[in-house]
């Protein structure tokens, strides 16, 4: 599924259909131009803007597409734009078990009918120092959660991503334990800022960032936001992540962005937001902190990074 | 059989196929066709590139033992040099481009980073090195303290493939290849030292 660039919206064409959505014809127009990221997608820009602050400028889609780290595809940030050509994500579906009222799996098709595609324009902030603002579409992880039925005793959420070597030529080398694997606990994921996305620009997830479905977790460093998801466990002990795995003295389960603490290799302080010349000033929870602060009172964030 | 005049005549050649890659990158750099990062585009080729003339020193010293390729030794003061012009963009880079000249910043970051205070520190043995590399300042110190000065190619060498083994997050192969040359042309050499050498010619 190769994306023409004559294809991609620009973002104020992209803004402006918007609101020409929103018009009389929307009804009309929304059947013929919906895809799978557009199934009922929801016209309030004032949640598209919600999140974004005036020093922030969106990203172009070019910049978001060939500049990331998606280990499957291999380690350089080229490598997932390159290598991610064979890959499928149709169709696709989601294994949910653990501590569940009943262990089932979900087709992508049914989890869309039942909930609302948003637009979301976030920071993400990679643990290398560099950042970006992208406008992603999807609904939000507690949506997800609720139909999966959790029991009470559900403490902590792992995520899974796919496993195929023949279509994913990373996953052939030992770089990191195969599949991703990834965890929130439960207030984390229930947060209303955390979204499953499954479009970006308006158009379905690219294979190289994620496709068909991945998490966005805004106030984490980028590699907590893991992508192609397959399985979803209900846990009630903490579960193991892949860089924690790796390397626990440099990531850390939580690993939400702080500035005040440094990776042992780099600082964190700044970031070089991508497309811009100077470095800037990483902020605490990568600027969410209103949102999510509060769901760290009680944790010692050096420890816990 | 390689006569040294062969080796004369293609030196403006490979001098020129050196400095080109550099001339490229700042071009791309200045109109911005260096992709999505290009500080850190700019960083990683400069260095990388510096790392691989530094081993490409050393293998011209190991391959001179081998009477044929003796006059090979022509090229290495030239290599040499060009790895000190590629530690120096690797470096400037780092500290006007990527930190804006940010002191503070900068020293705090060489005192408390490990692969930037490894990669430093392999920079300053090079100066010497560099400053050195006349004929006159081999006249000067004498051609015995001259190589024993210029044995810090070695340390400077195992350091700046460790600040590169040290910065990659996972793929570690690259680096550890790289490493792995220079521990062999080290053993090679020592190896050398100490094995006798037949008296008579």
């Amino acid at each position: 599924m190769k994306i023409l660039s004559s294809e991609i919206t620009p973002y104020k064409t992209y803004l402006n259909r918007r609101k020409f959505i929103k018009g009389s014809l929307a009804s009309a127009l929304l059947a013929t131009v919906s895809s799978s990221a557009f199934a009922n997608h929801d016209n309030n820009t004032l949640i598209y803007n919600k999140y974004l602050s005036e020093k922030d400028k969106l990203n172009s889609y070019e910049e978001i597409t060939t500049y990331n780290n998606f280990y499957e595809f291999g380690t350089h940030k080229k490598h997932p734009h390159l290598n991610s050509g064979n890959f499928n994500p149709n169709p696709w579906s989601i294994k949910i078990d653990g501590l569940v009222a009943k262990p089932q799996t979900f087709d992508l098709e049914k989890i869309l009918s039942n909930v609302t595609i948003e637009d979301r324009i976030y920071r993400l902030r990679c643990v290398e120092a560099w950042s970006m603002v992208i406008p992603w579409q999807g609904f939000q992880l507690s949506e997800l959660i609720k139909m999966a039925e959790p029991l009470s005793s559900a403490k902590y959420i792992q995520f899974v991503t796919v496993f195929r070597p023949e279509e994913m030529p990373g996953q052939n080398k030992r770089t990191i334990i195969w599949p991703y694997r990834e965890g929130l606990r439960m207030d984390e994921a229930m947060n209303p800022l955390t979204i499953l996305a499954t479009g970006l620009y308006g158009h379905d997830m690219p294979n190289q960032n994620g496709a068909p479905i991945r998490l966005v977790v805004p106030w984490k460093y980028g590699f907590k936001s893991i992508k192609s998801i397959v399985e979803i466990r209900f846990l009630d002990k903490q579960p193991e992540t892949s860089w924690e795995t790796l390397a626990p003295w440099e990531y850390g389960f939580y690993a939400n962005v702080n500035p005040g603490v440094d990776h042992p290799r780099w600082s964190q302080s700044t970031e070089r937001r991508i497309g811009e010349f100077k470095r800037r000033e990483t902020l605490m929870f990568n600027g969410y902190e209103e949102e999510v602060a509060h769901l760290y009172k009680d944790l010692d964030l050096k420890k816990f990074y | 059989m390689f006569s040294k005049k062969i080796f004369n005549r293609s030196k403006p050649f490979i001098f020129l196929l050196i400095l080109l890659p550099s001339i490229l990158w700042i071009y791309q750099f200045v109109t911005g066709n260096l992709g999505v990062n290009p500080i850190e585009r700019l960083m990683d080729e400069f260095g990388l590139m510096a790392l691989r003339l530094i081993i490409l020193t050393l293998i011209i010293s190991s391959i001179a033992h081998i009477k044929a390729f003796k006059s090979i030794t022509t090229f290495r003061r030239m290599i040499g040099l060009f790895a000190f012009y590629y530690v120096s963009l690797h470096f400037s880079t780092y500290v006007f481009l990527d930190h804006f000249l940010d002191l503070q910043f900068i020293i705090k970051d060489i005192i408390k980073r490990p692969f930037i205070t490894l990669g430093f520190i392999s920079f300053l043995l090079l100066i010497p090195l560099a400053v050195t590399s006349t004929n006159s300042m081999v006249k000067k110190l004498g051609f015995n303290l001259w190589k024993k000065l210029h044995y810090l190619i070695y340390p400077a060498a195992i350091l700046s493939s460790m600040h590169f083994y040290m910065l990659v997050r996972a793929n570690k192969s690259e680096p550890a290849i790289y490493m792995g040359i220079i521990i062999l042309l080290l053993l090679y050499r020592v190896f050398k030292k100490i094995t006798p050498r037949p008296l008579a010619r």
